[in-house]
């Protein structure tokens, strides 16, 4: 009983921590950002403001690992499993690798790595949706049918199932899991689009004798960007969360490149002796999503106009 | 009700017709491996005969349409799956005894959060905005962006482990009673419950929310009636299509998402043995959970298709 009650305490203390530093942010944002974005983050709850700041740390620390982290990646640095000290502030894995590091450079690898994937299904997908939308017909028909198929199958099982076929590498996955989630991009981006193709000023383009590629670029982009963007936010999410489950599975990023998922697995065997080492990678993984999803949440609600 | 009928009838086509062209590019998986099956299995040193004689016994010989037709008649008449290439049992005695664990989990985990669900997305829609809403809300969101294993490893450590109560090692050597079964399975069945559940309650309330808004609700609150029966008697009828969608997709997410938590918990389900599998290329076993998964969700949406119109007056009774 008094273990669960400190166990409150300490969550409560970690969540009015974050709800403080997301104050603090949002503050330091307004007084910094130019006027109408300072505008627009008056409106933020302070989970998102926390969430921008979270996003904001996870950028810096990506960007410059070599910088911050104490050892190398993949430097040998001490004896095996070594306990949390002063000068290896979490301890070494079972090779001896510094744990901080390794947790420094993870996010750079797994955060690029789900970032390229993203990227790469947004293309594929929202430039088919957006043209399917636009040119319709037979193209839109053969398009939607074959997404129609693809998404027939669970998401995971189809990753599987993909990844016996072409065999395990980081370019085969980043490649298998652009095809599945561009899919549900395509379904996004077509929707919002066949929206956007009906109206008359459209009408008025297509009249002007605009082509194609202006068509899309110039007046049906614009107005999808909106909904398109938030989207990105959640499949980043998705796909983040996907990798790191193939790498905890021992199928995604292989060693010795630093990885969350694969680091939890690695110290798995830890935690039915009460020792808290493979929940720090988990939670890197956790916190970066539930701050990605705070954003698109308050940019959801933005977006919708929703005032309840 | 004629139509009715015609429509689950149409629904069923369709649902046939979408998992032969699963099946189809499922079989299509082992034509595009690279390199050769036998060649691979049997390693560098196999004489030319040997791989031959392998290829024939697998069948890799035949032309792709019909080692398709065939790998299809014998799924379809006796359930037949073939022979794993990694231990050349059959994959139908693999899969079978795995599945019955599978859906045992899923229904564990289904029990007790659809109920779990309902009823905090109707108590979020009926107090929005209020503490428990916000609270609600932000947890619901929380869990949703967390790891299944992250969930996972924190239950362990929080209720297994040093001075624990529950296993963490899901362990079915020998066959448990019912009891034992709950109580073995409670942490894997709670981690999925937990993963499912914010969404499920997010999609109710906001199902409910959208329809407080139209005016037959506030001419029932005009009358004078309680929150409570607003909620249940008005809205939640006409909430119930979109909520049986959530349902569906997540009873679906719940069969085929529980790879990674069964890895966790070393629970033998299909999740494990396709992961295993995957890991040394055995296609025929993967081919057939696959299958197996995919038949299952597609299943889930349609029957989810046909509750949401049952569940629509206007679509039961159209003129």
């Amino acid at each position: 009983m008094l273990g669960f009650l400190t166990g409150l305490f300490w969550v409560a203390v970690v969540v009015i921590a974050a709800l403080a530093a997301g104050w603090v942010f949002r503050t330091a944002a307004i007084a910094v950002a130019p006027k109408k974005v300072a505008k627009a983050l008056r409106t933020a709850p302070l989970t998102a403001s926390f969430g921008m700041l979270m996003i904001l740390v996870y950028i810096v620390v990506a960007i410059f690992a070599p910088l911050i982290a104490p050892f190398g990646e993949t430097e040998v640095v001490s004896v095996r499993n070594a306990a949390w000290d002063d000068q290896f502030l979490l301890g070494t894995d079972n090779l001896g690798r510094d744990l901080l590091s390794r947790l420094i450079y993870a996010a750079r690898n797994t955060v690029g790595i789900a970032f390229v994937t993203t990227a790469l299904a947004f293309i594929v997908g929202s430039v088919l949706g957006l043209l399917a939308a636009t040119i319709g017909g037979w193209f839109d028909q053969i398009v939607s049918r074959a997404v129609d198929v693809l998404m027939a199958i669970p998401a995971l099982i189809f990753v599987l199932l993909l990844l016996t076929i072409v065999g395990q590498s980081i370019i085969n996955m980043i490649l298998v899991i652009a095809l599945i989630d561009s899919t549900r991009v395509y379904r996004l981006a077509r929707a919002v689009a066949m929206n956007i193709v009906v109206m008359d000023y459209v009408e008025a383009a297509r009249l002007r004798g605009e082509g194609l590629w202006r068509l899309i670029t110039r007046e049906i982009l614009p107005n999808a960007m909106a909904p398109l963007v938030a989207e990105f936010g959640l499949r980043f999410c998705f796909v983040f969360l996907t990798i790191s489950a193939l790498s905890f599975l021992g199928l995604g990023i292989q060693p010795p490149l630093a990885d969350w998922g694969q680091m939890v697995k690695e110290f798995s065997g830890l935690i039915t002796f009460g020792i808290i080492t493979p929940l720090l990678p988990a939670g890197c993984i956790a916190l970066l999503t539930v701050s990605v999803n705070f954003v698109v949440d308050w940019q959801l609600h933005r977006a919708s106009g929703l005032k309840e | 009700m004629s139509h009715i009928l015609k429509m689950i009838a149409q629904r069923l086509a369709l649902g046939l017709v979408t998992l032969f062209v699963v099946s189809l590019i499922i079989a299509l998986g082992t034509e595009l491996l690279p390199g050769d099956f036998a060649q691979e299995r049997l390693g560098q040193s196999a004489t030319p005969e040997t791989v031959a004689a392998l290829r024939a016994q697998l069948g890799l010989d035949q032309p792709f349409h019909i080692r398709y037709l065939t790998w299809l008649r014998d799924i379809v008449t006796s359930g037949d799956f073939g022979v794993s290439l990694a231990n050349g049992n059959p994959v139908t005695e693999q899969i079978s005894e795995r599945l019955r664990y599978t859906l045992w989990l899923a229904f564990y985990a289904a029990a007790i959060s659809v109920p779990l669900s309902l009823t905090l997305g109707i108590l979020a829609a009926l107090f929005r905005n209020s503490f428990f809403d916000r609270f609600a809300n932000a947890s619901a969101l929380t869990s949703i962006s967390f790891p299944e294993f992250f969930v996972a490893y924190i239950l362990i450590f929080l209720l297994a482990g040093a001075g624990g109560v529950f296993p963490s090692m899901v362990n079915f050597r020998t066959d448990p009673t019912f009891s034992e079964y709950l109580y073995r399975a409670f942490l894997p069945a709670i981690t999925l419950t937990l993963v499912v559940t914010a969404h499920m309650m997010r999609m109710t309330r906001a199902a409910i929310i959208n329809l407080l808004a139209s005016p037959y609700i506030e001419m029932a609150r005009l009358k004078g009636i309680k929150p409570m029966r607003v909620v249940l008697r008005h809205a939640l009828p006409n909430a119930l299509a979109p909520i049986i969608n959530v349902i569906a997709l997540n009873l679906a997410y719940l069969i085929t998402g529980v790879v990674v938590v069964e890895v966790v918990f070393v629970y033998p389900g299909l999740g494990q043995l396709m992961v295993d599998s995957v890991r040394v290329r055995d296609m025929p076993v993967v081919q057939g959970v696959a299958l197996i998964f995919a038949a299952a969700y597609v299943l889930l949406n349609l029957t989810a298709d046909v509750l949401a119109t049952l569940s629509n007056p206007r679509l039961v009774h159209k003129r």
